[in-house]
């Protein structure tokens, strides 16, 4: 009798417990529009949106390989499983074409569906929580001003109990501070402007800073670095590997132009980053640089020789020509390095043109081999959108995998002077599986 | 010295190790179907196959390659007998100045082995490495699709006829 009655009390307290936390993750519908009702669509208002849009890099996970921009599909593979992201043109009935204003500020900042349904944090409202609420209505503006199209993402695949939605209440709970901009004034405008998109729309974090188990960026790491697609998001600021301590004009350049001849070329997801930022406005391009610039420096290195400008006074080079090869060192790795990598990474030609001089190289003074061991099985493939981007013909076919290792060791130890990285055998399965 | 198997045949380079494959080819082994264009692996004109993946033989040292099988456009077949994908270059009549051309059957072979039913988007794609500025692309890629036909098991085929 004791032990039933204590059950009970027990059940009581459990289904209370379920009752309170689906009461909590419960979000109420916000009513479909009738499409079309919006009428004439605002054209400036729209036309800003479409420049935050490419901020917020949106068509680059809203549109699947080969895909119309933003009617999604693109597969993300995360540590939980694979999601895919939406159709976000007005489509009435696969897309965000009955969803109002109300709808879609709600959902760019907290995570939640016209529907009431919690959003996966792989869509980045964790940062675009800090968007303003003009830029909010100026993104909803542009989506519902392009065409819409009929286009279904495939279910995602997560296992339980991730796939219970009302789960991700728990982990906005823990990880999601919903707050809005707010200037610092002891710092200039640009600063304020570009601390503003990198933390908000830009979402830089979300792959540069580290996440802990939980998917979460940790905020005590920010910019620390991290993953992404495969690839390593560098570390920004004071913890960048850069032989070159990045500034300001050297950040605006790369941003704004996709490579930096001191620096090198933006690969990956950054390569689309880049695209992006390619077409608007560049003075939010240089307020992201004085902001990124302001972060601070690397670790000074003075062993890194930065090659002459190309200009009055030096040789021009000749595109295309192959440079004399160095003698070819005892090394295993050296050898392939003097023998297949020299005559463009030592011809000093000018990016894009010839290959940069590997001393200048983060993929080899990083902080992971994944992005070296990427470049050298996958090379650098011919830009499919038009800009003037350096190439590289990949080796995976060419070297086997303890020529890779034998060449990877090298450059590290040659061009980087670090000690050698761990995992490097792992890094070479993984860029050859996922080729 | 460095042993090279090109084309079914063991070959001893007398080059140093460090020399391209593509210098090896022609000025040592005589194989001079394989191209100089660039030089830089960005234009495809040298490609040859090396265990059975399409490679730049212009930035590949021959020091890499001791035990692989290497086979360039005269593996494929000679005047006397050209092989599918060479008959099939003559009859679409696919080349006009001709020097990309050896590069492009040599890709367009290893992806025909590695896939005998590639989709003419596979087709464009894979090939998208080579550089032509003539104009014959069009029939560049009805050759190789006349190529796939050819080396296709005929045992579908030739059920379906009777």
């Amino acid at each position: 009798m004791k032990l039933r009655s204590v059950l009970l009390a027990l059940l009581a307290v459990g289904a209370m417990g379920v009752t309170a936390a689906l009461l909590y993750a419960w979000e109420s519908p916000i009513p479909p529009i009738d499409p079309g009702s919006a009428g004439a669509p605002d054209r400036a208002k729209a036309r800003r949106g479409a420049s935050l849009a490419l901020l917020g890099d949106c068509a680059t996970c809203h549109t699947a390989p080969g895909g119309v921009p933003y009617t999604g599909g693109l597969a993300m593979p995360t540590p939980f499983g694979t999601i895919y992201s939406t159709n976000i043109t007005p489509d009435p009935e696969t897309g965000i074409g009955r969803w109002s204003e109300q709808a879609f500020v709600r959902a760019l900042r907290s995570g939640v569906d016209r529907e009431g349904r919690h959003l996966y944090p792989a869509f980045p409202y964790d940062h675009f929580t800090r968007v303003s609420d003009d830029d909010a209505e100026a993104l909803y503006a542009f989506f519902m001003s392009i065409d819409p199209v009929k286009s279904s993402a495939p279910p995602n695949e997560l296992p339980f109990p991730l796939n219970v939605r009302p789960t991700l209440a728990g982990w906005k709970l823990l990880f999601l501070r919903q707050v809005r901009f707010v200037a610092d004034p002891s710092k200039d405008e640009k600063w304020n402007r570009g601390k503003y998109l990198v933390d908000g729309l830009g979402h830089c974090g979300a792959c540069h800073s580290p996440r802990n188990l939980l998917g979460a960026e940790k905020t005590s790491a920010s910019f620390e670095g991290g993953e992404a697609e495969g690839w390593r998001a560098y570390a920004l600021g004071q913890s960048s590997q850069s032989p070159v301590p990045w500034d300001e004009a050297a950040l605006t350049d790369y941003l704004a132009r996709g490579s930096h001849p001191q620096h090198g070329t933006a690969q990956g997801p950054m390569a689309n980053v880049v695209d992006n930022l390619s077409l608007v406005d560049p003075a939010d391009v240089s307020a992201m640089a004085s902001y990124l610039a302001s972060l601070g420096k690397g670790g000074e290195r003075n062993d890194v020789k930065i090659p002459d400008r190309s200009g009055p006074g030096r040789l021009p080079q000749v595109a295309g020509a192959q440079a004399a090869t160095p003698s070819i060192p005892s090394d295993p790795g050296g050898a392939i390095y003097a023998a297949a990598c020299a005559s463009c990474h030592e011809g000093d030609r000018p990016l894009p043109l010839g290959g940069l001089r590997l001393c200048l190289s983060t993929a080899v003074a990083g902080e992971t081999p994944t992005n070296l061991i990427n470049l050298v099985v996958r090379g650098i493939p011919a830009s499919a959108g038009g800009s003037a981007r350096p190439i590289m013909p990949g080796f995976g076919d060419v070297l086997g995998d303890q020529q890779i290792l034998d060449l990877t060791n090298y450059l590290r130890t040659q061009f980087a002077g670090k000690k050698l990285w761990d995992g490097t055998a792992n890094a070479v399965a993984e860029a050859r599986r996922t080729r | 010295m460095i042993t090279l198997t090109v084309n079914g045949e063991s070959r001893s380079i007398k080059a140093s190790p460090d020399t391209p494959l593509l210098y090896v080819l022609r000025d040592e082994l005589g194989l001079n179907a394989a191209k100089y264009g660039c030089g830089l692996g960005q234009c495809g004109a040298c490609t040859v196959i090396v265990d059975g993946k399409a490679i730049f033989s212009c930035i590949t040292p021959v020091m890499v390659l001791e035990g692989r099988t290497i086979t360039t456009l005269e593996g494929l077949g000679n005047p006397d007998a050209p092989g599918p994908m060479q008959r099939a270059f003559i009859a679409e009549q696919a080349a006009q100045c001709g020097y990309c051309i050896p590069g492009m059957m040599m890709r367009a072979q290893a992806l025909l082995n590695r896939n005998p039913h590639a989709s003419d988007e596979a087709i464009r794609s894979e090939l998208q490495p080579h550089l032509c500025r003539c104009g014959t692309h069009m029939r560049i890629l009805r050759a190789i699709r006349r190529a796939a036909d050819e080396m296709r098991p005929k045992t579908a085929n030739a059920r379906s006829e009777r």
